[in-house]
């Protein structure tokens, strides 16, 4: 591998021939690389990857024939991004080993959409992967759930109540995002990335706000930054706080998803307050912040912190002392250190595993760089250890709160970006993991953007840690990974 | 330990839900006049709502599930949430209908018995949103099912749902009061 050792921050792109492309499968399956994403666009595909302490590369392989050869077949993470490729682009991995529709049911007027667009053929069966066995048999669930819940699909294999084994089945949500940014003015296409999923909706703003900032060759003001950090803290800490009482929840433990709601209510009601929107959408462009903080802003974050720090301990212990909820939690769900490894797994999927990763530290990016903070980490890679790094992540959050309204610095909030042209990467923890986004802009408009969430390498493995576990447990399993379904299906 | 003390606060503190929205007289209005004789005969002061999600973002999910919070309580005014279209007077659709979810959206309609309604819920579900126009969407609930009533808002606040759900109940009751 070549090249990648001359690669800093920003990232930087290199235009590689097949061996070059073959030599980077080597290394991802040797575990010497990392894949962050794969995508394409016609007659290109690209390979985002990187290697500890923010060095990364972006491997652009020309493919004038429509096929280049398959990652997937060499490292397994990249199989369900390649099917997704074929099913908009109309690329074909030369060896992969599931040729399957991802994205594609069948029911939109054309095949390939973003490639060589054909007239649809129509729904056919969906293969789900065999499983053979005596006393088995299978559990269809979805798309439409029993409780509130995105859209998604999931065929269990049981023998009585133990699971053999989980395929998903998602897409249910793709809107088309890649096609509709492709020509969108920056604000739309800003509006675009803010709705790809709607709990991480500032984690998407940013991620996206950044990217378009390295293409075009600017930065947003530094008071800029650290709102943005305050308002990606503010949607972790609401969605940690929902999560956990959800988790709870699943496990007939209702009184936690009681109190934590109250919780997660109150930072959204200061959102609403003091930015707006309770979800804190359209807050984060490019350029900047659409908001500023004023010092009645202030003190309500001050005053969310203190309630938070003096309610939050007591849920803590409550979890913490109820045998009853350990006993669903604790050594169910297990994910191995291995794989989290493997699919390079982010946040607290990641984490909860024995895998410090976290984009904040990691491709450190302003305020960040200049704080302190802990990454939480486990090692039983079990339900109950995905809680305790959201538990701890709340502590961090609240403290990061903290440092962020210290030290902010004054000044505007927003540029305007320049009109122009560019290739920009980036990559941001949102409160599931990191996030990628990569845009190319022509003359202000973008040309062509891609949009990874952290779920595409956590959803596989789901469907690994259920095995062996009853049918009851899935529920659970399924909370303490919340994985995005509209994020990956876009 | 915990457990006591969380309970113990509870019985001396003042409950943290809030009294119900006000009530847009329009949509009321429109509500009514979509609801029938036969209608206001079956349904009391409760509807049963299932939710389904047609392709949205989550963010109407995550408000909806909000509406379950101690702040809104939803249960008080005899709405809740059903696991299945089978025990649903209400259809909660969000989303800009995906074509993915168009048939999932349909075989819930049909599941459901009647009398039913069918609430849309979010810009995209309105007409498409921002998704309008692309090759994946249907672009709006109204294009697949036929709508009763829609709670408009990028997510709407749970405030907004709640008064438009309390709006159908209420429609419903003052068409039938002179009946009882």
């Amino acid at each position: 591998m070549t090249g990648l050792a001359d690669a800093h921050p920003p990232w930087s792109a290199i235009l590689v021939d097949e061996p070059g492309w073959r030599a980077a499968m080597e290394a991802l399956a040797a575990g010497e690389l990392t894949l962050v994403s794969l995508w394409g666009e016609p007659g290109m595909v690209h390979m985002a990857l990187s290697r500890a302490h923010g060095e990364s590369v972006i491997l652009d392989l020309p493919c004038p024939e429509g096929r280049y050869p398959s990652v997937g077949a060499a490292h397994a993470p990249a199989i369900r991004l390649e099917r997704a490729l074929f099913d908009l682009h109309g690329l074909v991995a030369d060896g992969a080993v599931d040729t399957r529709p991802w994205l594609d049911h069948g029911q939109w007027e054309v095949r390939h959409p973003l490639g060589a667009a054909a007239p649809s053929t129509g729904p056919a069966p969906y293969a789900f992967l065999p499983v053979e066995g005596e006393s088995l048999h299978q559990i269809p669930v979805g798309p439409v759930h029993a409780g509130i819940i995105e859209p998604g699909h999931f065929r269990f294999t049981a023998n009585g109540e133990t699971v053999a084994r989980l395929e998903a089945r998602l897409g249910y949500a793709h809107r088309g995002v890649d096609g509709l940014m492709a020509g969108a003015a920056l604000d739309r296409a800003a509006q675009l990335a803010a709705r790809v999923c709607g709990d991480s909706t500032v984690a998407y703003s940013l991620a996206f706000a950044r990217a378009v900032e390295a293409a075009l060759g600017f930065e947003a003001p530094p008071r800029a930054a650290w709102l943005r950090a305050l308002l990606a803290e503010m949607e972790r800490l609401a969605n940690h706080l929902g999560d956990i009482g959800a988790i709870c929840n699943d496990a007939a433990f209702s009184l936690m998803l009681a109190h934590c709601g109250v919780l997660r209510e109150q930072v959204l009601r200061t959102a609403k307050v003091v930015f707006g929107h309770r979800l804190m959408m359209d807050c984060v462009v490019p350029g900047g912040v659409s908001v500023d903080l004023d010092v009645t802003g202030e003190a309500l974050v001050r005053d969310l912190v203190r309630t938070i720090r003096e309610r939050f301990p007591t849920l803590v212990e409550l979890y913490d002392e109820t045998a009853a909820l350990q006993d669903r939690t604790v050594s169910t769900g297990i994910v191995p250190r291995e794989l989290v490894q493997r699919f390079a797994a982010g946040g607290y999927v990641g984490r909860a595993s024995g895998r410090t990763f976290d984009a904040r530290r990691d491709f450190p990016y302003a305020p960040y760089d200049r704080f302190t903070f802990k990454v939480a980490v486990r090692e039983e890679g079990d339900v109950n250890a995905r809680v305790w790094v959201r538990i701890d992540e709340v502590d961090e959050s609240l403290s990061l709160i903290e440092q962020i309204l210290g030290e902010s610095p004054t000044g505007p909030v927003h540029v305007n970006p320049p009109s122009g042209s560019g290739e920009g990467t980036a990559l941001v923890e949102g409160f599931r993991g990191d996030i990628l986004a990569w845009v190319r802009i022509l003359k202000g408009r973008i040309e062509r953007a891609h949009l990874r969430d952290p779920s595409w390498f956590q959803w596989p493995l789901i469907e690994a840690c259920i095995e062996g576990n009853i049918v009851a447990d899935f529920p659970l399993c399924n909370k303490s990974f919340n994985c995005a379904y509209a994020g990956c299906d876009l | 330990m915990a457990l006591t003390r969380l309970l113990t606060k509870g019985l001396f503190s003042r409950p943290l839900t809030e009294p119900a929205p006000p009530i847009e007289e329009a949509a009321l209005k429109r509500l009514g006049e979509r609801l029938d004789v036969a209608a206001r005969l079956r349904l009391g002061r409760s509807l049963a709502i299932r939710q389904v999600d047609a392709g949205s973002c989550n963010g109407c999910e995550l408000e909806i599930h909000a509406l379950s919070n101690a702040f809104y309580d939803l249960e008080r005014f005899g709405l809740r949430f059903v696991a299945s279209p089978r025990h649903a007077d209400v259809l909660l659709v969000t989303g800009p209908v995906t074509l993915n979810m168009r048939e999932a959206l349909l075989r819930t309609f049909d599941a459901t018995p009647e009398p039913k309604w069918v609430v849309s819920v979010g810009g995209c579900a309105l007409d498409g949103g921002l998704f309008a126009g692309s090759y994946a969407c249907a672009g709006g609930v109204g294009a697949v099912l036929p709508v009763d009533a829609h709670i408009p808002g990028c997510p709407p606040a749970p405030e907004a749902l709640l008064g438009g759900l309390i709006a159908l109940i209420e429609a419903n009751t003052r068409r039938s009061g002179s009946n009882r």
